[in-house]
């Protein structure tokens, strides 16, 4: 009795322990100095997941079915090296969204489905039951060979005796600490820091224990790994084949099932939920945290095979596999050891009872209890005033039951299940809730209905596969139909569906179940027709990474701020609904603000849960309290789309525009090279032609002596003659080029219009005379001053005038030339009476290669017997100089003549010096 | 944290996955020494191996 005293000193010293330094944790976080801002203590705190069944049950695995225990541990490192895409984003949306709990999360992703969340929460109590009950046969198993030792027998477990069992004060007391430190706030969002550090102080505590077991049993009972594998291979040969993969229930599948089946339930059991998301602090934290995790496992796992080695030579003296971490340091006849062992093992059953029962009461009161007294008329709980202390109450109570639930379950049943077997039996319930999860975070399309079929398929079939079969081997129901099928029905068999016999029974289970779990899921959603809320929900999940998801609270709908304060203080109380809605009790009836409706909402979800906060929300808002906010970030993702569709067809349709300013470019150089090259070709002729005469007359003067003096004065003036013209034509050349080119220097002074167009008719008088033209002038008044070159001017009037005459009717001639004021300058017009020029024509008159085109089709015509009408470039160094003057020069019809209209316009020059010339 | 870091995250995930998995794993399972097989030798070894990548994955040049 000595020893037991000790133990029990010991071992509630500890938890005496556990609650000093959660108040530490608590008061540090009062005085935000908090500890849990760590990601080391996020990264510890996940170690929740090694359990007493970690402790305990992992040497017990390796010497039953060798590696198989690996897998526990493998799958969770897998998922936390995803952890920074997928628990981020899980960590995000519960945030925005205040979600408290897995059932709370699933049921919010699929529109805020109560019926939802009450199935994950029912069945999360279904499942993890037991897992609370191994814990405490844990403690009471290794408290009996703690103190009984040598003697092995487990102890009898009973409800007569429960006084007797410290299984049952263990619970009691972490029921105390969970009410103390787990339901500190109303509000589950809130973190529960001192509960944190507690947890991550145990993750230390069962470390420290387990790697000190091991060095014992490596390095003292034996002198290093060498000695303990030679000594094993040496004593037992049969050992030495225990680790290989022949060894894994199932074989290569059973691996695989398995590996899958702990990644899966590591996302999906409610403490990890709670450790991973809930009580997150900062979504950096997950950096750390995804590989400090694996790395703790690694660590915990490193001396699972010598121990079960050393245990395995330990023979009758270590007793039963699950026992040996507690057996090995009690046969070496240590009493300090075997008593840090014990307190590991205690810390990894409290730890896990504590996170489990805090998950599962959060989802018994919010999804389950609250929503059916909610419903419940006869309570008449919605004209009460003060509801906020029932919310607790509630709590509380569910913590209590839970404990006790599990402490029956541990009492009645507990001896017949073997450790292992409800672990994993567990992790298979936990697993229905990945597929709902994971697809609901990255398919938009899962839909409630789909989602609860496929969770419900999926439950039904593990129930089958796995729960019943496992009751029935622990003698409770006739195992006949596990051999014969129910009803002698064969296919049913619960081991071998359907006649899929050899795989393990895990496998076999996770296969069946995912398989219906994920074909209703999806089969179903491909044809569901989801609400609006359903939607838009759908796509805050989805889209939860994505920046453009930050929400904005908008909402439709309209509540006074009286009752929207009446509604939160009855849930909440007066002092955080003052803190929530920034205002003292407000009595007037002004409509409450958007952002007050989405904060009333945000803090009801805290407590409440999300479909509970909705319905209640909806009890004072009158309208639709549709979540707007939620489809205009959905709009906006859309219009970003179509604003992004708009730009590019804005720039297609640019490059499209440019492509055939291009061809067009292309197209006009093209023809420009074509008439620069008949130009060239044009030019050549014309100034052959005059060379080619000149030449031969001068052939003819050298030649011929006998010419007479008549004869050859006639040869020298046509010598004289197409000299000139050569080299007019030259100079026309040149001043094409100047013009071009911009190198043309103009001498602008002052000058008379009138006086320069009648000095230019006058030049060309005898022309018209030698044609056959009869010309008119119709002057103005008063002068007509402008600013020109009067050289150049000139000649562009000589030039028009040369023009008209070559065009005017053959026979009967006439051109008309007029000057007249004309706004603010003068025009000049140069009228003809030929056949004038069609309209399309006009503008590539003055192009100079056209006109060349057009001079040399006329001569091709016949129409005149002439020599070429000039070298076509008359009008393009005309339009050119007078541009240069800051004048126009176009073609129009001829009113009174009938044929072509040159006009000429120029400004008038400015006044005070108008006298001037 | 980019796009980069976590696209190597992914992949180092598969890739544990599939060293993990049975057809990988079964090249390991051969004997080590005194009759013991080198599977958990080689367990133990990629998921340290795994641990440290993903450490330097993590941790690296993307603290901040």
């Amino acid at each position: 009795m000595r020893i037991e005293g000790l133990v029990l000193t010991i071992s509630f010293s500890y938890l005496a322990l556990l609650f000093i330094i959660a108040a530490w944790g608590d008061r540090r976080a009062e005085q935000r100095r908090s500890l849990v801002n760590s990601p080391t203590i996020y990264a510890l705190s996940i170690a929740v997941y090694c359990t007493a069944w970690t402790f305990y049950g992992s040497v017990g695995r390796a010497a039953t079915t060798g590696l198989s225990y690996l897998l526990i541990y493998l799958g969770p490192t897998l998922a936390m090296l995803c952890g920074w895409m997928l628990i981020r984003k899980m960590i995000r949306i519960a945030r925005a969204q205040r979600i408290t709990s897995i059932a709370d999360f699933i049921s919010a992703r699929y529109g805020k489905s109560g019926a939802l969340g009450a199935l994950v929460a029912a069945i999360a109590i279904v499942a993890i039951m037991p897992y609370i009950a191994l814990q405490l046969k844990a403690i009471t198993v290794s408290y009996g060979i703690l103190t009984e030792y040598p003697r092995q027998t487990p102890p009898a477990l009973s409800l007569t005796g429960f006084w007797n069992d410290k299984a049952f004060w263990v619970a009691l007391v972490l029921a105390v600490f969970i009410i103390l430190f787990g339901t500190r706030h109303l509000d589950a969002s809130e973190r529960h820091e001192g509960m944190v550090t507690a947890i991550a102080f145990e993750s230390l505590v069962k470390l420290f224990a387990f790697v000190a077991v091991g060095v014992f049993a490596t390095f003292v009972l034996y002198q290093g790994p060498a000695d303990l594998f030679a000594t094993a291979a040496q004593l037992l040969p049969e050992a030495a084949h225990h680790f290989g993969l022949e060894q894994i229930p199932g074989g290569a599948l059973g691996w695989f099932g398995t590996l899958i089946l702990a990644m899966l339930a590591f996302i999906t059991l409610p403490r990890q939920f709670q450790v991973l998301v809930v009580e997150n602090v900062n979504e950096e934290h997950l950096k750390r945290a995804c590989w400090l995790f694996p790395f703790y496992l690694l660590l915990i796992n490193l001396f699972v095979i010598p121990i079960a080695l050393a245990g395995m030579l330990g023979g009758s003296t270590t007793g039963e596999p699950d026992n040996y971490v507690l057996t090995l340091p009690l046969s070496a006849g240590l009493n300090g050891l075997p008593m840090l062992v014990f307190i590991g093992g205690l810390s990894a059953a409290t730890s896990m009872m504590i996170v489990e029962t805090i998950a599962l009461s959060t989802m018994v009161s919010n999804q389950l209890v609250m929503p059916l007294l909610l419903r419940w008329r006869a309570l008449q709980l919605d004209q009460r005033r003060d509801l906020s202390g029932w919310l607790l109450g509630i709590r509380r109570v569910a913590i209590v039951f839970i404990l006790i639930l599990g402490y029956l379950y541990h009492a009645l049943i507990g001896e017949a299940y073997s450790l292992v077997t409800i672990g994993l039996v567990s992790f298979a319930a936990a697993a229905q809730f990945a597929p709902a999860l994971l697809l609901g975070l990255y398919w938009r399309g899962a839909s409630r209905t789909g989602a609860a079929c496929g969770m419900i398929a999926g439950i039904l079939v593990w129930a089958w596969t796995l729960l019943i079969p496992g009751f029935a081997l622990s003698g409770w129901l006739d195992t006949g139909f596990i051999e014969q099928g129910p009803f002698g029905i064969e296919t049913l068999r619960p081991y071998a569906l359907f006649g899929l016999e050899g795989w393990d029974i895990y496998t076999h289970a996770l296969f069946w179940t995912m398989l219906v779990n994920i074909g209703l899921l999806v089969g179903i959603s491909l044809f569901a027709r989801p609400g609006h809320l359903e939607q838009t929900q759908a796509a805050l999940f989805t889209n939860a990474l994505k920046p453009e998801a930050e929400q904005a609270p908008i909402w439709q709908g309209q509540a006074s701020r009286r009752e929207l304060f009446g509604l939160l203080v009855r849930y909440l109380g007066q002092s955080s609904t003052t803190r929530l809605l920034g205002t003292e009790r407000p009595d007037d009836e002004t409509p409450a603000t958007p952002q007050m409706i989405a904060a009333a909402e945000q803090g009801l979800t805290g407590a409440l849960g999300s479909a509970t906060a909705r319905i209640l929300i909806n009890s004072v808002v009158r309208g639709e309290a549709l979540d707007m906010s939620s489809i205009l970030s959905i709009l906006d993702t859309t219009s970003q789309t179509l604003e992004y569709n708009r730009r590019l067809e804005q720039k297609s349709t640019e490059l499209a525009r440019i492509g055939e300013e291009l061809r067009s470019a292309n197209e006009r150089l093209r023809e420009l090279d074509r008439l620069k090259d008949e130009f060239v070709a044009m030019v050549s002729h014309e100034l052959r032609t005059p060379l080619t005469s000149i030449r031969a007359f001068a052939e003819i003067l050298r030649d011929s002596d006998d010419l007479d003096r008549e004869q050859q004065t006639h040869f020298l003036a046509i010598i004289v003659r197409e000299s000139e013209r050569l080299s007019r034509l030259i100079e026309e050349i040149l001043d094409l080029a100047r013009l071009e080119s911009g190198r043309m220097t103009l001498h602008p002074e002052h000058c008379d219009l009138q006086e320069l167009l009648s000095r230019a008719l006058e030049a060309v008088t005898h022309l018209f005379q030698e044609r056959g033209i009869s010309h008119e002038l119709k002057l103005t008044a008063s002068p007509c001053p402008v600013i020109a070159d009067p050289d150049r001017l000139q000649q562009v009037l000589i030039n028009l005038l040369d023009n008209a005459s070559k065009f005017a009717d053959e026979n009967e001639g006439q051109v008309l030339a007029t000057v007249a004021p004309y706004k603010r300058g003068f025009r000049v017009t140069v009228e003809d009476n030929g056949s004038g020029i069609v309209e399309q024509e006009r503008e590539k008159v003055f192009e100079k290669f056209h006109q060349i085109e057009q001079a040399r089709s006329l001569e091709e015509k016949g129409g005149s017997h002439q020599r070429p009408r000039g070298t076509g470039l008359g009008l393009p160094i005309s339009r050119g100089i007078v541009n240069q003057l800051g004048g126009r020069l176009w073609i129009d019809r001829s009113e009174r003549l009938g044929g072509a209209c040159l006009v000429l316009e120029l400004p008038r020059a400015p006044e005070e010096t108008t006298d001037v010339d | 944290m980019r796009k980069r870091a976590e696209s190597r995250l992914l992949a180092l995930t598969i890739l544990a996955l599939l060293l993990f998995s049975p057809p990988l794993l079964l090249l390991f399972d051969r004997p080590l020494g005194l009759g013991f097989s080198a599977l958990p030798v080689a367990i133990y070894l990629i998921w340290a191996l795994v641990i440290l990548i993903s450490a330097l994955i993590l941790e690296g040049r993307h603290e901040d």
